[in-house]
């Protein structure tokens, strides 16, 4: 059981599921994780995690609270760096260059790898300056105003906010402003956007455009997406990694990855049975 | 069920101590408030004879200060007390934000408790402790920087006239041994703003590729204009208000001067050096520079407010 990560990623090439969302397999990968755990201190929040990021394709994961599929995520732009203590064993590679090697620059590694957040954090300044500020930070500044208007058509809010660019991001509503995010990360172009929960506060109308936008962007970009909704991983992901939390000999919670494959594979042809629990127990 | 009914409409114990502590706190509110009028009125009330004849004796509009023939032209204190003050805060709000920074944001949590102990221990010292250290250990020092900068700023146009010829006490002692004392009260109130920035905002910075700085001009500073100005605001006034240290550093001379390097006075520094032998509308002129400062303060506390307010209306939007 505990292999099984590593035979689902060698089983990728497989049948297309019955989502729309249909993986190309033949997607590079952007980013692998060989064997990867996240240590706070001297826990092991989550352990031995392999699974490939693969280019233009949204990847999700899922799996109950505590299975430290969050925590795998901030790993993956060296968020982690900013808590106290925290550190990964195994390895990930972008590009395939070692993303924990001692010349690299955490900084250079976000402006390369973007996030969008569960509870949607504008800045307190205007539409535009929350976008313009990830512009300005990496240097950029001859057109601005045409960069912060295609990060804004391409986080699909333009058409909302192009009368009030200088009123505050803050007035405007919880969908509209988780959008504002998207767009602020976009705008600097970066490789790979992880989305953590990006849903979760929002409702069902908002939900859906953050999702039809999804589906927008992977075709630019390449999307790691952490939800607790399965029926949202299934729409908009082509590929799906299932985690669980297990008690090891000394009674210590490890976050685990237990199954990873095409979405359509996960959710109508699961391999473990942890799996198959897990998702039939939430549909049923 | 009678019984059960009949507690909905009893008036207990709990209502009657309920109703009591509500007068109390009523009461302590307005205590204030009186108090504060009482203040007022009897200043106006005893500086009126000094006021009222501003026409003759030039109370708000002349520089001549002269008990002897009758002026009481108050510019000269008004000027000392605002161009100390200034340079308080000029010197005194960059290296509060400095340290406030330092310890919300870079400062390992052992060390954290010990600086905030230091640092509140500075506003515990006594102001007089201040202004005798500022004449013999802060004076003589800063002398030969005074005439350095006076000798290579000296000859140009407008920044000449600004460092001119150096006295022992001056404008610009004072105003450093200010900085010093306003330092605690900034810092503290910055570092508790700093502490509410949440750290999603942070995190949104962090994950843009920020740089430590970017993340605090992006995030920290935005979510703490209002504090800041607050603090900045209560630094001013504790500096505007300072007696004993302004008036051992500043060197008591009435006099107008764009010289910071020459010495001067201020309100504070006037009434406690003058109240004891002055009498009649000498006595009045001081009390009425008492009321003035008290104005110019609140305006200024006015002034922030209306700042700040605007502040938060444009950055959070139709919510604030």
């Amino acid at each position: 059981m505990t292999q099984a990560s590593f035979d689902m990623t060698n089983a990728l090439s497989s049948v297309p599921g019955a989502m729309s969302t249909m993986p190309t397999s033949s997607a590079k990968p952007v980013m692998q994780l060989e064997g990867v755990s996240v240590f706070y201190g001297s826990y092991e929040a989550v352990r031995g995690t392999t699974m490939p990021v693969r280019e233009q394709q949204i990847t999700a994961m899922i799996g109950p609270s505590g299975c430290g599929k969050s925590t795998i995520l901030r790993s993956l732009n060296r968020m982690n760096d900013l808590i106290p203590g925290a550190r990964i064993g195994g390895k990930i590679t972008f590009h395939g260059q070692d993303l924990y090697a001692p010349d690299v620059d955490p900084i250079q590694v976000r402006r390369r790898i973007g996030m969008v957040f569960q509870k949607p954090n504008p800045f307190p300044k205007s539409i535009y300056e929350n976008v313009a500020y990830g512009l300005r930070i990496n240097g950029i500044k001859d057109n601005m105003d045409d960069r912060v208007e295609k990060a804004l058509r391409d986080g699909a809010l333009w058409d909302e906010v192009k009368d009030k660019l200088k009123s505050s991001g803050l007035a405007l509503s919880g969908g509209q402003q988780q959008r504002l995010c998207i767009a602020r990360a976009i705008a600097v172009q970066p490789d790979v956007i992880l989305m953590d929960e990006p849903c979760s506060a929002l409702d069902p109308i908002a939900t859906g455009k953050i999702e039809d936008l999804m589906h927008e962007l992977a075709r630019t970009y390449t999307i790691v997406i952490v939800t607790h909704n399965m029926q949202q991983a299934a729409r908009v992901s082509h590929y799906t990694a299932f985690f669980t939390a297990e008690v090891d000999e000394q009674q210590v919670r490890h976050g685990r990855l237990i199954e990873f494959n095409d979405t359509g594979r996960i959710f109508t042809n699961p391999t473990d049975k942890r799996t198959e629990d897990y998702i039939t127990g939430r549909f049923g | 069920m009678t019984t059960q009914s009949s507690t909905l409409t009893q008036k207990d114990r709990g209502r009657i101590t309920d109703r009591a502590f509500w007068l109390l706190c009523i009461a302590a509110g307005i205590t204030v408030l009186v108090i504060l009028a009482a203040i007022l009125v009897s200043t106006l009330q005893q500086s009126w004879p000094a006021m009222s004849k501003a026409g003759e004796n030039g109370f708000f509009t002349s520089k001549l200060w002269d008990p002897n023939i009758g002026k009481f032209g108050i510019l000269p204190f008004v000027f000392g007390t605002l161009v100390t003050s200034l340079i308080a805060v000029a010197l005194a709000v960059p290296v509060s934000i400095g340290i406030a920074l330092f310890l919300t944001e870079l400062a390992p949590r052992r060390i954290k408790g010990s600086i905030v102990t230091l640092i509140d221990l500075l506003a515990a010292v006594p102001s007089v402790v201040f202004g005798l250290w500022g004449i013999y250990v802060l004076a003589p020092a800063m002398t030969p920087v005074y005439k350095w900068l006076h000798d290579t700023l000296g000859g140009i146009p407008v920044l000449g006239a600004l460092f001119g010829e150096v006295s022992a006490l001056n404008f610009m002692t004072a105003g450093l041994v200010l900085a010093i004392m306003i330092v605690p009260i900034i810092t503290s109130i910055t570092r508790e703003v700093f502490d509410t920035v949440p750290d999603s905002d942070k995190q949104a910075a962090w994950a843009l590729g920020a740089t430590r700085w970017e993340m605090i001009k992006g995030a920290v500073f935005p979510h703490s204009f209002g504090g800041l100005v607050g603090g900045v605001m209560l630094g001013l006034g504790r500096a505007m208000g300072e007696t004993i240290a302004v008036a051992l550093l500043i060197g008591n001379s009435i006099q107008i001067t764009a010289n910071l390097f020459a010495p001067g006075t201020s309100i504070p520094a006037a009434i406690v050096n003058y109240f004891g032998e002055a009498g009649g509308d000498y006595t009045s002129a001081l009390i009425g520079m008492g009321v003035v400062l008290f104005v110019v303060t609140v305006i200024v506390n006015l002034l922030a407010q209306a700042i700040v307010r605007r502040a938060e209306i444009r950055m959070r939007g139709a919510k604030a």
